[in-house]
């Protein structure tokens, strides 16, 4: 865990620092105002007059305390607060899209399984790879045009309209769910074909065991057999893969969040990059990798929960 | 496994056989483009802007009058060389590191299995648009960065391979004989290795024709004028409510693409390997 930690401290830096020429060019080669007297002690400022180690160690020594440093852009914002009070947004987006990627591949890669080499395993499979094929940023745009120019049943962008305000509770809550329902939609279908496939071949080695051909044997009817001996068993290790999509669907979040305007910590990024906001772009990076590190480890507590095998040893 | 016989079982998996055809076609279509495209990709003509397609521009033109499938056709090539590049690249750094970490085990395999654990916490989008917003977006930038990104699978994958055929007769039979150890690494275990390597590294293409049209989708990819599928859908995004057609074709074609790929990736394993079907 920690050496992990200190890991990706390194990484992030060692990033940002193959800039070539410095951050803070971007704020005085536009003014011819700037001398050159300015300029060094704007790179003084942000510490970037000092050898890299120390660089590193201040930097280190800040984020100890969270202390992300402030944002180039021209509202000096501290990173920290720029970043939390846009990461829910993405956490729930994210979370509602791994719900939804449960009860949509489980039962699908179940049936599949079940009823393999049918007519629905065949379209299953034709979709899976399809779906691996597609580009989501391409069907958003496609479900774009569809609901939001022609059918104009759904909005493109934002998380709420413009008159959000002053709609009742209810209208207001609605508004909501019509403004997320294309962002989680498709930032779930990228993990869906994936899991569907999984749980299909875990359903599969599952099926073959000893034990189901003990429970059939004692004249269990299929569907005890099927739901209640084999699911259990299948579904366990879904749970790692839900601990290592986390990276994909935080990074995916990147793309959906740009391209429905959503206020989330992927447009931060998207925008920090654009901008080259290096504080911010920095403590993104060190964020995004923290919450996969979370992600692997909640993975291995909730296994290590459901699998007495893996407690013993 | 003999050549023949390979190619013999590969001709039977039809769906193998089909998305060999795709990729093989995209290669023709590539390499012939400055005599299959209709049109000059760059060409701007102000007076067809946004035309929907007809029979002179069979997929509609763009936002500056650029034929659309002249651009497409462009774009194949440039998606062709960031997939063969970046993985080539990814899949070199990947084969050399899990071959040094499963032969020589120890804190040589500790130190480069941990890289391996913390560079796969970074969500690969954000690590590849840090670097890529750091060196200017360009489709050498571009190819070297995916390539950067993408090499941990292939380590882990090539290690496990290593481990397990390091102890077999025939590499302590070269070792006999008085073989060095690059000698072995190379000459005698990586090509046992390699039929792995191989069908991650046509999965790997794939991967990285997506990753680059999602870059230039989002205007960190190739450039403009540069055509590339992604940068055209940038202009279909711009264009939303009038020019459906920048936005349908470009992906269709992504689709088609990284589908053949996997296709060819998925058949070649299933081959080499028909115990995992």
């Amino acid at each position: 865990m920690l050496p992990l930690l200190i890991g990706i401290t390194i990484v992030c830096f060692v990033v940002m620092r193959l800039a070539p020429g410095s951050p803070t060019d971007l704020q005085t080669q536009m003014n011819p105002r700037v001398s050159a007297e300015m300029r060094e002690r704007l790179r003084a400022m942000y510490d970037l007059d000092k050898p890299l180690h120390q660089q590193y160690l201040s930097w280190l020594k800040k984020l100890a305390v969270l202390d992300l440093g402030r944002s180039f852009s021209p509202d000096h914002r501290p990173v920290a607060d720029k970043i939390l009070e846009r990461l829910p947004i993405t956490i729930i987006l994210n979370i509602l899209s791994l719900i939804l990627i449960l009860l949509v591949a489980i039962p699908l890669g179940v049936l599949s399984a079940v009823r393999k080499d049918s007519l629905f395993d065949r379209i299953t499979a034709v979709f899976v790879f399809v779906g691996f094929a597609t580009p989501t940023f391409w069907l958003a745009l496609l479900l774009m045009i569809l609901f939001g120019v022609h059918l104009g049943w759904l909005p493109v962008s934002g998380i709420r309209s413009l008159n959000y305000e002053y709609l009742p509770p209810v209208a207001s809550f609605i508004d909501l769910v019509k403004h997320l329902i294309l962002p989680v939609l498709l930032s779930a279908f990228g993990g869906l074909a994936g899991l569907s496939r999984y749980m299909r071949a875990n359903m599969l080695e599952v099926i073959r065991q000893d034990y189901i051909m003990t429970a059939r044997a004692k004249g269990l009817s299929e569907g005890v057999v099927i739901y209640k001996h084999a699911l259990r068993n299948a579904l366990l290790p879904v749970i790692t893969i839900l601990g290592l999509s986390v990276p994909g669907l935080i990074g995916g979040s990147v793309i959906f969040e740009t391209i429905f305007a959503i206020p989330g910590m992927g447009q931060l990024f998207y925008m920090s990059v654009m901008a080259r906001d290096y504080p911010v772009v920095m403590g993104i990076l060190f964020i995004g990798a923290v919450l996969t590190l979370l992600g692997n480890l909640m993975a291995d507590v909730c296994y290590a929960l459901t699998d007495p095998r893996i407690r013993v040893s | 496994m003999m050549k023949s016989d390979f190619l013999y079982r590969f001709s039977r998996n039809k769906i193998a056989v089909a998305g060999g055809g795709v990729v093989i076609l995209l290669f023709i279509i590539s390499l012939l483009a400055p005599w299959v495209a209709p049109y000059d990709p760059c060409e701007v003509n102000l007076q067809m802007v946004l035309a929907p397609p007809s029979p002179g521009h069979l997929l509609g033109t763009d936002q500056l009058g650029r034929d659309v499938l002249s651009r497409m056709i462009w774009g194949a090539r440039i998606s062709l060389k960031v997939g063969f590049v970046a993985t080539g690249i990814a899949i070199l750094i990947g084969t050399i590191l899990g071959a040094i970490a499963g032969y020589y085990g120890k804190w040589v395999d500790v130190a480069i299995m941990r890289f391996v654990d913390i560079m796969l916490c970074f969500p690969t989008f954000f690590l590849i648009l840090a670097v890529i917003a750091i060196l200017e977006p360009s489709i050498w930038n571009i190819m070297v960065v995916i390539g950067l990104t993408g090499w941990m699978g292939v380590t882990r994958l090539v290690r496990a391979d290593f481990i397990s055929l390091k102890e077999r007769d025939f590499v302590q039979a070269a070792r006999a004989i008085g073989a060095g150890d690059l000698r072995i690494i190379f000459v005698h275990i990586l090509p046992n290795a390699m039929a792995s390597v191989l069908v991650t590294a046509t999965l790997g293409v794939a991967g990285a024709i997506l990753t680059e049209s999602a870059l230039s989708f989002l205007g960190i990819g190739v450039q403009p004028p540069t055509p590339s599928w992604g940068n055209i859908l940038t202009a279909g995004k711009d264009n939303i409510d009038i020019a459906w057609w920048l936005s349908l074709y470009p992906g269709l074609a992504i689709l088609i693409t990284v589908l053949g790929y996997n296709l060819l990736g998925e058949g070649i394993r299933d081959t080499l390997d028909p115990r995992l079907r």
